[in-house]
């Protein structure tokens, strides 16, 4: 177990040292991100009230767009030089791989959305009440958003259609969780009491269901995918 | 093949040596008749080889935006390996520790080449899969090749390679087998 | 020889089949053609309109057996894909993707529907009520396994992928399900359709059942079409493989 452990930390270390080395996440996306929260402004009517009722849907589908672009770069650099065939050889398990590279991509799914989170609030005029009820919001949607990712740009990733085909597989799968994260910062913005933890408990048995399905298919996936 | 050969692989361009090669490592599914490596049905054990097989291809196998030194402790430690088993590997493939803490990205492709086979070597495998190892080296980096394959050898592995370098090949190999037009002999 | 299975017994050298047909299917398609005009024999005609509705409830005799037959098809699909990443048999891979292919189809139709019957009752061809919403998100989701069936690659790559979608996109059915009604269902606004209307008395159970009976014998009968034609197309695909490598031999031989 301790092995396991062990193969899970060393992929998610050397995941977020690529990313720090090559800046995907932060250097690339982040700029989009808050870009697409500026042509959302120039599209609807800052000075209404549309911007402020309609920031937890455009928050969302922002990072959305996002994790599209971070999956497509990942796995990009995982599939150039013949690393993911190195991988394979490598001695790792493959759920732990999986799961290793879940780790990584949550961390920067998250720190993506709290820059994204400062960009709102800043640019949207929005205070963030119900801070509790936000984070959980956010933990579970991250987590199903990085598990089917991880699903999806690995299958991808020796394809040249990659990067059409990813957002056309990955966006619909993440229909619910779009829904309710956004229903979920609804609630929690509004600082309505209790109405957040059907959303939170639905995001979290998606979260669930595809990091345990993710982890038994990664074998299949990594080896003829 | 036995324990302790070596057996270079040789044909022309397009016969199917690189295949054979990605075969026996399980890297490429078999789709007819049976192969067996290191004892184990190919066709059915495929994960259970390739923690004992070592590969070196055309592709360096290696982060690009990572250091050496990182590259290699990823690599070995994925293996069962140790920091210590990869930095000895660089050593004894001549890397000089001037390049360890340089992105990969940044050395040349004959110092790419002994990174790569490094981080194979460390991970000490039983069975050594080598498509044109003496391609991109320079003549130093050449005998350090050879004389990795005869230690492996001595100590009971077996190594498979594929070269053009017909000369310097068969000085090494126990014996030789030509494949042509993606058959053998 | 290719490790692949020949399922219906069929003998490798017996001259190439013309069609898919069989006794089997022929039989099930007469069936299948006289429980269809059945169902609108009972479903338009015998039937009575509905006390709010009117005539337009007749489209839930269409409505019912499509969207059923939509999920059914999809499960099929999910259990195929479970099955062909732990027997690795061919069979698995075009059942599974045969009946894809008929879910889609399906559920295009529910939408399609769906659409037609918002036209006539409320005068918009699209409201997002959970039924059709779900149904649009599931659509796009298995449209994403056809587009990567058709990417090429040799069977094997092929078939794991399509396992792999299909067992992603099979969990994701339930979660949808949920988030669209909790969503959608907060607004009492139109719904298109409704289940089976436990008033329904008499004939117009009679036409729903019939009507589902119908669409599960089209499906299968579909169903057992569409693997033959995509077994057939495996078998022809294989030959044209096999005559490469010959072609290939031949070449390394003399060169």
């Amino acid at each position: 177990m301790a092995d396991y452990l062990a193969q899970i930390r060393l992929v998610l270390v050397k995941d977020l040292r690529l990313e720090l080395r090559s800046r995907i996440a932060l250097g690339q996306v982040l700029p989009f991100a808050v870009l697409v929260l500026f042509l959302f402004a120039f599209a609807l009517d800052p000075d209404g009230d549309v911007l402020e009722v309609a920031t937890p849907g455009l928050f969302w589908v922002t990072v959305l767009f996002s994790a599209v672009l971070i999956l497509q770069r990942t796995f990009a650099l995982e599939a150039d030089d013949g690393v993911l065939d190195a991988l394979r050889l490598s001695g790792l398990a493959p759920s732990a791989i999986f799961l290793g590279k879940v780790s990584a991509l949550v961390v920067q799914l998250l720190v993506l959305e709290a820059v994204l989170a400062v960009g709102v609030a800043v640019l949207y005029d929005v205070t963030f009440s119900g801070i509790g009820l936000l984070v959980l919001v956010a933990l579970s949607a991250t987590v199903g958003i990085a598990a089917s990712g991880a699903i999806y740009g690995a299958l991808s990733a020796r394809l040249k259609s990659r990067d059409t085909l990813l957002p056309v597989l990955l966006l619909p799968l993440l229909a619910p969780v779009l829904i309710s994260a956004t229903r979920g910062f609804e609630i929690g913005l509004r600082h309505e009491a209790g109405g957040g933890w059907s959303w939170i408990g639905l995001l979290s048995v998606f979260a669930l269901a595809y990091l345990a399905l993710g982890a038994v298919l990664f074998r299949p996936l990594l080896e003829d995918a | 093949m036995h324990h302790g050969e070596i057996v270079l692989l040789r044909g022309p361009n397009g016969a199917g040596k690189t295949t054979l090669l990605k075969v026996c490592a399980g890297l490429v599914p078999v789709t007819s008749g049976t192969v067996e490596v290191l004892g184990r049905d190919l066709t059915r054990h495929r994960a259970a080889v390739r923690r004992r097989v070592g590969m070196l291809g055309h592709a360096t196998f290696l982060y690009e935006d990572l250091t050496v030194t990182e590259n290699l402790d990823f690599w070995s430690r994925a293996a069962g390996a140790t920091r210590d088993d990869g930095r000895a590997a660089l050593v004894r493939l001549g890397v000089a520790e001037r390049l360890w803490d340089l992105p990969v990205r940044a050395l040349s492709t004959g110092q790419r080449r002994r990174v790569s086979f490094a981080s194979m070597v460390c991970r000490r495998p039983e069975l050594w899969l080598l498509d044109e190892p003496h391609a991109g080296l320079d003549a130093d980096g050449r005998d350090v090749i050879d004389e990795l394959m005869a230690e492996a050898a001595s100590v009971g592995a077996t190594v498979l390679f594929a070269s053009h370098e017909l000369d310097r090949a068969e000085g090494i190999a126990h014996r030789t087998v030509t494949i042509s037009g993606g058959v053998i002999g | 020889m290719t490790n692949t299975t020949t399922p219906r017994g069929d003998a490798p050298s017996a001259p190439a089949p013309v069609g898919t047909g069989s006794t089997g299917t022929r039989v099930l398609g007469a069936v299948a053609l006289v429980l269809v005009a059945l169902t609108a024999l009972y479903g338009l005609v015998i039937s009575p309109p509905d006390r709010q509705l009117g005539e337009t409830i007749r489209i839930i005799y269409m409505h019912v057996p499509t969207v059923s037959v939509a999920y059914i098809a999809f499960i099929i699909t999910a259990v195929s894909s479970a099955m062909y990443l732990w027997k690795r048999t061919e069979f698995w891979d075009l059942l599974g993707a045969s009946s894809a292919e008929l879910g889609v189809l399906f559920f295009a139709l529910t939408i399609l529907e769906g659409a037609l019957w918002g036209k006539t009752t409320w005068g918009t061809f699209w409201e997002w009520e959970p039924r059709l919403t779900t149904s649009a998100v599931l659509l796009l989701v298995y449209i994403g396994y056809l587009a990567v069936r058709a990417i090429p690659a040799d069977a094997r790559t092929r078939a794991t992928r399509s396992a792999i979608i299909g067992l992603v996109a099979v969990v994701n059915i339930p979660i949808v399900h949920k988030a669209v009604d909790w969503w959608r269902g907060l607004h009492q606004g139109r719904t298109v359709m409704s289940t089976i209307d436990p008033e329904m008395g008499g004939s117009q159970l009679v036409a729903m059942y019939l009507a589902l009976l119908a669409g599960l014998i089209v499906f299968v009968w579909l169903l057992i079409h569409r693997f033959r034609v995509a077994f057939l197309a495996e078998r022809a695909a294989d030959s044209g493989l096999e005559h490469a490598i010959e072609q290939r031999r031949v070449e390394g031989a003399t060169s």
